[in-house]
Formats: C-alpha cells, structure tokens, sequence
C-alpha cells in the first residue's frame, strides 16, 4: 500500500523554500531555470551575430577597416580579464562547496574587480571613438558618425580610418565610411550589450559578496553562488566570440 | 488511490486560497499562484476589451466602401493598435498566465510553481508594458501595423513607434519568465507517480509552448531594440539607403512571431484535450500522439516564418523550402484533430457548455488550418497575400481557435477557481451566439479576400460592401455573445450555486481538492497511480518518486 | 543526484588552455591564411575556448543529461535562425554584388 507524503517538513534548511520537498529539489530547480534563461540570452544574442554574419560578408573591406582601427591591445587585455574572472568565479563556487569562507569571498571579491576592470577599460576604449567621431549615425546628436580618412601620402594619424580596398579583401566593393559606419553600428550595439550584461552581472556579484560576508552560502545551501556563477561564465563566453569576430577579422590585411 | 469511483470528495473547507487573506496587499504581494491567475485575469480581460473596441472601430469604418468614419492614418493606428493589444497583450498570456498558472501545479501535485516570486514579478512586468503601451496609443498612437516593417517605422512613421515597441520589449520578459517557470515545475516539481507520460495533455501543451516562450521571445526583443536603435540613431542595418536590408528585419520579427502564433493556440488545443476527453469519458485515442504533436508543432513552428516573406525579395530558392516545411507543420495539429475526432467516436458525450466550445474549435479550426494550407502554396500565396483571405484564416485559428479554448476551459474550470457554478443554460446560450457571431463574421471575408479585397485599407471597391456588412453584423453578435460570459461569471461569484470538489466526476488531479482549494493545493502530497484520463478502476500499483525523503 | 566538486588542478588546467587560446588567436590574426581560412581558425579556437568554459567552469561535464540537451538545443536554435535566413540571403544574390 502506497504511503502518503506529508506536507510537513520536520527538518528543512532555513533556506528551503515552502513549496519544495527538499534541497535538492530546490538546487535542481534554480539550476535549470538559470539555464533555461541562458537559452533566452543565446538566442538574443543569436539575432545580432546574424546581422554581423550578413553584413560582414556584404562589406568586407568596410568591416576590417573598422576592426583595424579597434585597439587590438586593449581587446586583448579585456579578453585576459575576463577570462581570469571566470577563473576566479570558478574558485569561488569551489571554496563555497568546500566551506572555506575567507577564500570564498576573496574570489568572489577579485570577480567583481576583474568585471569593473573589463567596464573600466571598455569606457576608455569608447571614449576614443567618441574623440574619433566613430559614433554610429546620431546616436550622440552633437557627435554624429564623421571620421576622418587617412589619405595617401599624408603623414600617418592614428585617429583616422584607414580604408582598404576591395582588392586587398579579394571583393568587388571598397570600403567607404558610410559602410564602416555599418560595422561600427553592430560593434557599438553588440559590446553595448554585452557591457549592460556585464553591469547586471556585477549587480549580482555584488549582492553575493555581502550575503557571502554573512556567512549565508554553505555547503549545504549555495545555489546562488552556482546559478550566478553560470550567468558569468556565459557573459564570459560571449566575449570570447565578440574578441575575435569584432578586433581581429582585418588584421592580417595590415601588412598587404 | 482509485481514479474516480471510492475516492472521497474532500469536505468544502472554511479556509481557501480566496479568503485564506483579506486586503489588497494580500493580492498584490502574493506569492500563491492560484491569485497570481487572478491577477492576470483581471488584466487580460481588461485589455480584451480595448483590443475588442478597436475591433468595433474596424467594422464601423468598413460597413461602407467609403473612408468616411476615419482618417486613412487614424484607420492605421486603429487596426495596428487592434493587432498589438490582442496578440501581446490578450492572447499570448490568456491561456498560460490565466488557466495555466491555476493549474499545472495542481495538475502536477505540487503547492506551487517553482517560482512563486518570479512568477509575481512576471504579472508586473506585463503591467508595466501594458501601461507604456497604453500611454503610447493615448499620446498618438502607432500606424506601422503590429508588424513595424522597416523602413517605414524606422525612417517615415511619425508615430510613437519606440514607445510601443518598449512596452511590446518589456513584456516580452514576463513571456519568458513564465515560460522558464512552467519548464523548470514540469521537470523538477511533479508529484510521486505523476510519470511524463501520466501527465494531461494540458501539462503537454503548455510545456511545448513553454519552449516556443523561451526560444522565440528573445529575438523579437533583439530586433524590436535594434528597431528602436535605427529609429534614434538613423543607422542603417534595415534601410537600403544607408546599406542595409529591410528584409532582414522582416527574417528576425517572422523568426518569433510565426512561432508566437503557436504560443497562441497550443495552450487551448491543450484545453480541447481535456475537454474532449472528460466530456466524453473517454481516454484520449492516441495519447503518446497527440502528447508528442504538441512538441512537434513546437519545433516545426519555428521552420516556417520565411511563408511570411513570400512576396518580398526573399529567395525564390528559399521560398519553396519554407513553403515545403509550412505543409510539413499542418501535420501535428491535423493528427491532433484526427485523434480528437476519434476519442469522441462511441463515446459517451455530454454537451455542456465547455464540450460546445471544444466542438466549435474543432470545426473552425481546421477551417483555419486548412486555409493556412492555401496560404502556404507559393502561387495561390501572392494572390492571396495582404488579402481579407488571410485575416479571416488567423482570425479562424486566434478566434475561432485559441479563443474558443479559453472560454471552454474558463467554465469547466470555473467551479474550482471560484467554487460557483455558472449557469449552464446561459452558457449553452452564449456560446451558440459566438459561434454564429464568429461565422458570420469571417466567413465572408475569406470570400471578399478571395475577389480580392486588399486588408489594411479604410476605403474599398463597392463590390465588396456586401461582405463587409455581413462581416459587421457578425462582429456585433460576436461582440453580444461574449459580453454574457463576462456578466454571469460575475454574476456567479456571488449568486452561482456553490460547486463540490468534482462537479464533473472526473479523474484529474485537480478534482481531488475542495472547490476552491486551500492556498497548499492540497493537504497531502498526492501519489498518482493513474493514467490522466482513466475512468475505470484499476488495481493498485507501488510507487516511487522522484525525490525521496 | 550529488553534488560534484571539480578539484582546483582541473580549473587552473582549463584557466591556462583558455589563455593559450587567446594568445593563439591573436598570433594568428596577423597571419594571412588562404582563402577564408583566417575566420575558420578564429572561430575554431573561440569554440573550443567556450567548450572549456561550458564542459568545466560550468560544470556540463559533471551534469544530469538533460542540462547537455538544453545547451545543444540552445544551440541548434541558434543554427535554424542562422541556417534558414542565410539560406535566403546566399542563393537571391544580394551578398557581394552592390557596387557599395
């Protein structure tokens, strides 16, 4: 004969929820519904990554005359960055599960630095476009998109856009300034996003390092610690497409 | 536990979901979602209606060739704002937000959504859009049709088109919080016993449209901020002008709203399994089918959106493959017909309000899907595109469809939400009423469309004012039939003969607590023995679940 | 289902693969490979950095199957937008014609 369940729980977590029958459960649950929401982010970040797909191969030269002009260092200095914060973040998921509370909040800690510092460093970096009138359209009414074009034969100026030719992209069209506009349309909207993921995420750090200062994460109970620790990780891992796709798709023209 | 015949009716208790708290903060914080359904009901009613006077709107313009009620530009916010009040703010969340939200955890034997907070944030964020939305149609409104093709809505339209497409954006999340909700409970959440494949169709559907929430939902949020984006901005990545390509808009707002028209009648073909099933007494025929449909329409939906593009530059190539998978989708939901049709075949029938609705929506929409099958043909497609043909097809499926499936399952499942009864012979009354209404309506439009009457425009031939007054006139009965529901249902919660646990003497989890239920759902965790429509007795199996303690 | 704790030797192993990779794609960025070879190998060390991350940092490796079929999914969905809108643009001809 089948037993019932009863409803009361006699020895419940002070951090399970009313309507779970165990930890477990609620672990399993908060996992998979933060993967269900990295799902959502795939796919919204999916439809720019299909602009930039199309548009790159429809202006080629216009896109590596846009990406030369990013500065390649401080890409990959952001690159490193972030994938230290993963490392970082990694550990702190680690000491949480072992119960190590000072390492624990030390990661988590150096996780926020390090995305404060990815912040830091794309601020500058659209600060130099802003200087170098790279704004696409009127995004900025009193700054519209008007770079200037560094001609032959004139000394070398490191703000203004170098336009390669089709030929050395082995493609009908030129770059023009009105299609690098293009590219600098997809490269403000798409590391524009990927920074306001960043600011959410730091939000969340920042929530975790006070409750993790509180001592509320054991190993018993640290699904936030996890979940949280997942959304990084992807924001991580949409960077490591941006990098490339974005900084690096013109630089073995220089030389040509 | 028996499935129907020796299982006690638990007792009405003095204390439930309804009246376990007074007060308005009570409601608004709550965190049970039996209240949170109610919440949304509310809500979503209140926007039907000013979908509906848009729609009244229409008619009026329409029942004489002449332009003469309205502007041709007040004609084009009229029938955009029409589109968008319905499609995101009425039919998307009805049935998941309303019915789904009462019921998967009760279906499930759990005491709530997994949850419960976001699913409270998930009924805010839908305010919030809903308000910027209606703040946006008051200050001007917005004439792009709910499709905002560029560049018109980027470049030409002097419209509150950002306004709008925030308030479409924001709620947007309150889709995918309730998608991510309902699949996270489904997988982690069922009670001892309640095996997938044990499960109501209902849990099926909504799962499968779950999926469709959470994979769409993103790119129309993408494309209507890159919208947004262009139209501050002036860029070009869809304004030929300037490089870009309007199509592409067109690829990445189809991508969502194609499938969006499965988020929209999947939950109800989940409402017509159950109805179909209970008021016939019989088990559904072909159970795993109609359960593995449900998926299939899920993933085949989202193959489909190029038939949107037939008369744009889109490939010729690319056409004939999306014209090819629109067919392949047709098959899902005309096994589920098939397998409706059978489960009624030597069965015990009874024809209760809620079975009328479930048979209307087999009618009408297979009406519906059929003439999507016309649709689908390349050739018959660009004579037909941008035709009354098509409007009367997706009103056949929204209405005639998801529409149907609301209302039947608004009254069986009335008693358990509000512990009434509504009155049956005014339910039978109404419900032929819409039925007539609807008919009249929009069947002639599928004429009118055919002879080649253009949609979207405020002014037309006078050949085709026959239709169109047949179409009015429809619309005024339609628009009577409805408002009877909304009257007795109000009328129930205070005078309707009060309802036992299981009026309808049926199997489901459900009906296994007291009408209206505690706030727990039910006082012990079930074990489920049963199959989900099994109306004979069986013998006693042991069980193990999931979770153990 | 219990918890599995990767040990620390298995993060700080991945940690180094993945900045060996970004030191690789950049070195390789200035290199002319032939052809369109140059976004083949890009995108081939960004997938195998994000399968990294993905298999260990986020535990895939450790998980109940259904977390393996999500991310798949996720992927695949991706791949049908990607695949049926391409599809489109590569055979009506509006790639690579414009005269800009």
């Amino acid at each position: 004969m089948a037993t019932h369940a009863t409803t009361q729980d006699v020895h419940g977590h002070p951090a399970l929820q009313h309507h779970f029958e165990n930890m477990e459960q609620q672990r399993e649950a908060g996992t998979l519904g933060m993967w269900v929401f990295l799902v959502t982010e795939i796919m919204f970040f999916g439809g720019m990554f299909l602009a930039y797909t199309l548009y790159r191969n429809q202006y080629p030269a216009a896109f590596a005359s846009g990406s030369n002009h990013l500065d390649i260092t401080l890409g990959t200095v952001n690159t490193a960055v972030l994938i230290v914060s993963s490392f970082t973040m990694a550990l702190a998921v680690y000491f949480t599960q072992t119960g190590k509370l000072r390492p624990q909040v030390l990661c988590l800690g150096l996780t926020l630095v390090l995305g404060l510092t990815f912040l830091g460093i794309k601020a500058v970096e659209y600060h130099d476009k802003y200087e170098d009138h790279l704004i696409p359209g009127r995004l900025i009414p009193w700054n519209p998109f008007n770079p200037g074009v560094q001609e032959e034969g004139q000394p070398v100026d490191h703000h203004k856009l170098h336009l390669l030719s089709g030929k050395t992209v082995k493609h009908p069209v030129d770059a023009t300034v009105k299609n690098v506009e293009m590219f600098y349309w997809i490269y403000f909207a798409m590391t524009g996003m990927h920074a306001v993921h960043m600011i959410i995420g730091a939000g969340l750090l920042m929530y975790l390092l006070i409750f993790s200062l509180r001592g509320r994460f054991d190993p018993e109970y640290h699904s936030p610690v996890e979940v949280i620790g997942l959304y990084w990780h992807f924001v991580d891992i949409v960077w490591i497409f941006l990098f490339p796709l974005l900084y690096l798709l013109g630089r073995h023209y220089l030389h040509g | 536990m028996q499935p129907i015949e020796s299982f006690e009716t638990p007792a009405p208790p003095k204390v439930n979901y309804i009246n376990a708290q007074y007060g308005l903060k009570s409601w608004l914080l709550t965190k049970d979602h039996k209240r949170i359904a109610l919440l949304y009901l509310v809500s979503i009613t209140f926007f039907f209606f000013i979908g509906g006077l848009y729609a009244l709107m229409i008619r009026l313009e329409l029942l004489t060739p002449q332009g003469d009620l309205l502007q041709s530009t007040t004609y084009n916010k009229v029938f955009t704002q029409h589109g968008i009040i319905m499609i995101f703010f009425f039919l998307i969340p009805s049935i998941p937000a309303t019915l789904g939200n009462f019921l998967i955890p009760m279906m499930i034997g759990a005491k709530d959504l997994a949850f419960p907070r976001i699913n409270l944030l998930s009924w805010y964020i839908y305010l919030l859009g809903g308000v910027i939305t209606i703040y946006a149609l008051l200050a001007g409104g917005v004439d792009t049709g709910w499709t905002f093709y560029t560049p018109y809505s980027t470049t030409f339209s002097n419209s509150y088109v950002v306004a709008t497409g925030l308030g479409i954006f924001i709620n947007g999340f309150s889709s995918i919080l309730t998608g991510l909700n309902f699949i996270v409970t489904i997988h982690t959440m069922r009670a001892p016993g309640m095996k997938w494949f044990r499960m109501p169709l209902f849990l099926w559907s909504h799962y499968a449209t779950s999926l469709i929430m959470v994979l769409g939902t993103p790119v129309i949020a993408i494309t209507i901020l890159l919208l947004a984006f262009e139209r501050l901005a002036k860029v070009g990545i869809f304004n030929p002008a300037l490089g870009g390509d309007p199509v592409l808009f067109q690829h990445l707002f189809w991508f969502y709203s194609h499938p969006a028209v499965y988020i929209m009648v999947l939950p109800s073909m989940g409402v017509i399994s159950e109805l179909i099933a209970n008021f016939s007494r019989k088990n559904i025929f072909g159970y795993s089918f109609v359960a593995f449909s449900s998926i299939a329409i899920a993933v085949f939906g989202f193959l489909v959106w190029g038939h949107h593009l037939f008369v744009t530059p889109q490939s010729v190539y690319a056409a004939m493959i999306f014209s090819f998978l629109s067919f392949a989708v047709a098959i899902p939901s005309a096994i589920k017909v098939f397998n409706w049709t059978a489960t009624l075949y030597k069965s015990s029938i009874s024809y209760d309000t809620p079975m009328l609705y479930a048979l209307g929506f087999i009618g009408l929409f297979t009406v519906g899907g059929m003439t999507g099958l016309f649709l689908a043909s390349l050739g018959v497609d660009v004579h037909l595109s941008d035709t009354y043909f098509v409007v009367a097809h997706f009103h056949y499926i929204m209405v005639g469809g998801a529409l149907m499936g609301y209302l039947g399952g608004l009254h069986y499942w009335w008693p358990k939400i509000s512990g009434r009864m509504y009155p049956e012979g005014w339910g039978r009354f109404s419900a032929l009423v819409i039925f007539v209404g609807f008919n009249l309506t929009f069947l002639p439009q599928f004429v009118a469309g055919y002879l080649g009457m253009p949609r979207r425009y405020h002014a037309y031939p006078p050949e085709f004012q026959v239709f169109n007054v047949l179409s009015t006139a429809g619309a005024s009965i339609l628009g009577f039939g409805m408002l009877i529901p909304a009257l007795y249902f109000v009328w129930s919660m205070r005078y309707g003969r009060h309802a036992e646990a299981n009026p309808w003497h049926l199997p489901g989890l459900e009906w296994r607590t007291p009408s209206p239920p505690p706030t727990e759902n039910f006082y012990e965790t079930p074990i489920v023995t049963w199959d989900a429509y099994e109306f004979a007795p069986r013998e006693e199996t042991e069980v193990v679940g999931k979770f153990r303690e | 289902m219990s918890e599995h704790i990767v040990p620390v030797r298995v993060y700080l192993a991945i940690f180094a693969a993945l900045l060996v990779g970004t030191g690789l794609t950049v070195a390789a960025a200035f290199f002319d490979f032939p052809w369109r070879l140059n976004t083949v190998v890009a995108l081939s060390i960004a997938t195998v950095k994000a399968t990294l991350v993905v298999l260990y940092f986020m535990h895939v490796r450790y998980s109940i199957r259904l977390i393996w079929v999500i991310v798949v999914s996720a992927l695949f969905w991706v791949g049908i937008l990607f695949a049926l809108t391409l599809s489109d643009y590569f055979t009506r001809g509006w790639l690579s014609t414009q005269t800009g």
